[in-house]
């Protein structure tokens, strides 16, 4: 079967920089894959490729979602790249601050419904009937991941770990086949991180989805994921379970330091 | 600098107040009727000023051509309502077709004006977009006195004097009470669009974060032209209630009308809708006070002042948060 996200050489130039040189990365359906590396090896840059914050110098970003062709996705722009089925979150957190847990996740919600302006003024009761829809759609979501009881906050008053779950249920409203995590424990403590790693597992498993995660918590991608894919300065080094990755000398090398240099 | 300025305030309150109060009593009826015609000068301004305000929410650029479209509301209504007069067309008909024309041409001119002048122009400095936004102006301007004609052109009330509106008539003639009706009916629907409907939602999520706000699927682009579509057909109605309010218009109206609820915007906080209306309040109601008490002929040279005031103690205007950067 075709994996669900293929991405073929890829290479992104900033002026003289290569960001990304030459990437292959694939993720199956119903996997749980890491992307690791030191900091600055372009592990972001990655996801701003597939997600068309940037379009790529070289190679191909491929997706097959499930029951669908495969498309590329080169050169498409984000809002289409949502339509499309990929969500992501961000590692700074990027929540609307100013509108309410509930809004957050209606606007997921915005790419999937289909009526505009001129059918509101046309057909309102076709309008209401969506615009409910929408509501209860997003609540169960919110239901999902635990918040329900922060419906009607503001997204800012929220604790962290609130926010960080707030972001997972935005990217979950656009009903994605493949979620891309940017650094989701960053800033969490213990307990957070545990509860971060339920949900993922649960959502892999519970809602039909494929993970692709960045992150620095080494404890957390080792229990979390199938496969891991580690790059460094922009090539990709090494690829494979938590247990070849972590055996692997030029990942250790690449985090370590090699000490044939020094001696 | 705080205590500075809130002696200060202290200080121009008391004596503004003291004579104030004195002139007031003097003559009640005088200060009300200027309160009034306050009143719908700043309704005019907040019409105007939402355009402002919202385009710069959304992509930070102060849209200089925005009095320009204004302007061309006006115009239209003019066209038609003349031509139609002419086919003696019932009044009543004339007015709703004005304002539909008036509404139409100017949500063209400004969908067009953003494609054409901002667009290209969206990733490139913002002072390169404010260019664009002055050659924009001046090119309307000009376009304008070529097609119509340089000279003032009278323009017959469309609103007419309201038979139940005849007690009052002493206090507020019907025009200015539709005006200030009008403006609280379009400021309802304004809000209700940008608090309840979906492409409210994806206005205020795109005025906060554009990349996140295309990450969840939202046309940013769609969005950024309906708020140029919205804030054209507040100034078309603007227009066209200030035209019936004046009586002549010319090419030249959109540009003080447009520097004027700029300074309305920013006096309420740019980028704030709530701002916008309570700036433009407050410098419709201080100007007619000013012209009212003090010296007429000074009029714009208030509203400026009143500007390099704010721009110098509260460059966040009365309802702006303090700017807190993207990171």
């Amino acid at each position: 079967m075709e994996p669900i996200l293929n991405v073929k050489n890829l290479t992104m130039n900033f002026g003289g920089l290569k960001a990304l040189d030459n990437v292959n990365i694939a993720v199956e359906k119903g996997q749980i894959a890491a992307l690791i590396g030191p900091n600055g090896a372009g592990k972001t840059t990655f996801f701003n490729c597939i997600t068309g914050i940037y379009e790529p110098s070289e190679g191909h970003v491929e997706i097959t979602p499930p029951g669908k062709p495969t498309q590329r996705l080169n050169g498409l722009k984000t809002n289409i790249v949502a339509e499309k089925g990929l969500a992501r979150t961000f590692q700074n957190i990027r929540l609307f601050e100013g509108m309410t847990v509930l809004e957050n996740v209606m606007i997921g919600r915005h790419c999937r419904l289909k009526s505009g302006i001129i059918s509101a003024m046309l057909r309102p009761s076709a309008q209401k009937d969506e615009e409910q829809k929408a509501v209860s759609d997003s609540y169960r979501i919110l239901e999902k991941i635990g918040l329900d009881k922060y419906v009607n906050e503001m997204a800012v008053n929220l604790p962290y770990g609130a926010q960080r779950r707030l972001e997972i249920a935005r990217a979950l409203a656009t009903d994605p086949f493949l979620l891309l995590l940017d650094e989701p424990a960053a800033g969490m403590n213990p307990q957070e991180t545990k509860e971060l790693d339920e949900l993922i597992i649960w959502l892999r498993d519970n809602e039909d989805l494929s993970i692709l995660l960045i992150e620095h918590d080494m404890k957390l991608v080792m229990s979390l994921s199938d496969n891991i894919h580690v790059v460094d300065y922009g090539r990709k080094i090494a690829e494979g379970t938590p247990r070849e990755v972590k055996s692997n000398s030029d990942v250790i090398k690449a985090y370590l330091g090699d000490d044939s240099e020094d001696a | 600098m705080r205590l500075f300025n809130i002696i200060l305030g202290v200080a121009v309150t008391g004596i503004l107040g003291f004579f104030g109060i004195k002139e007031v009593l003097a003559d009640p009826a005088y200060f009300f009727a200027l309160l009034l015609g306050g009143l719908t000068r700043g309704s005019i301004y907040a019409l105007i000023a939402l355009g402002y305000t919202m385009v710069y929410g959304i992509i930070e650029l102060i849209n200089f051509a925005h009095g320009e479209i204004y302007m061309i509301g006006a115009m239209t209504a003019l066209i038609v309502s003349t031509v139609l007069g002419l086919w003696g067309w019932n009044s009543a008909v004339i007015v709703i077709l004005a304002f539909v024309f008036a509404i139409f041409y100017s949500c063209a001119y400004g969908f067009t004006v953003e494609k054409i002048a901002y667009k290209p122009l969206r990733t490139a400095p913002r002072l390169s977009a404010l260019i664009s936004a002055i050659g924009m102006s001046l090119f309307l301007q000009n376009y304008v006195m070529l097609a119509q004609t340089p000279g003032f052109l009278p323009f017959e009330s469309l609103i007419p004097d309201f038979e139940f509106w005849e007690p009052f008539a002493d206090i507020i003639t019907s025009v200015e009470m539709t005006i200030i009706a009008t403006t609280v009916i379009v400021m309802i629907l304004l809000g209700i669009l940008i608090k309840f409907t979906r492409i409210g939602k994806a206005m205020r999520a795109t005025a906060q974060d554009q990349i996140m706000a295309s990450l969840v699927g939202i046309n940013v682009n769609r969005v950024i032209s309906t708020t140029f579509v919205v804030g054209s057909a507040t100034a078309a109605i603007g227009g066209v209630l200030i035209a019936c309010h004046v009586g002549q218009i010319n090419f030249y109206i959109g540009f003080l009308a447009g520097l004027k609820a700029f300074i309305a915007a920013v006096l309420g906080g740019i980028g704030s809708i709530p701002g916008a209306v309570l700036g433009s309040l407050v410098l419709g109601i201080s100007e007619s006070l000013f012209t009212g008490y003090f010296w007429s002929e000074y009029e714009d040279v208030f509203a400026f002042v009143i500007l390099v005031i704010i721009l110098i103690f509260r460059p966040s205007g009365i309802l702006g948060r303090n700017e807190t950067s993207k990171v």
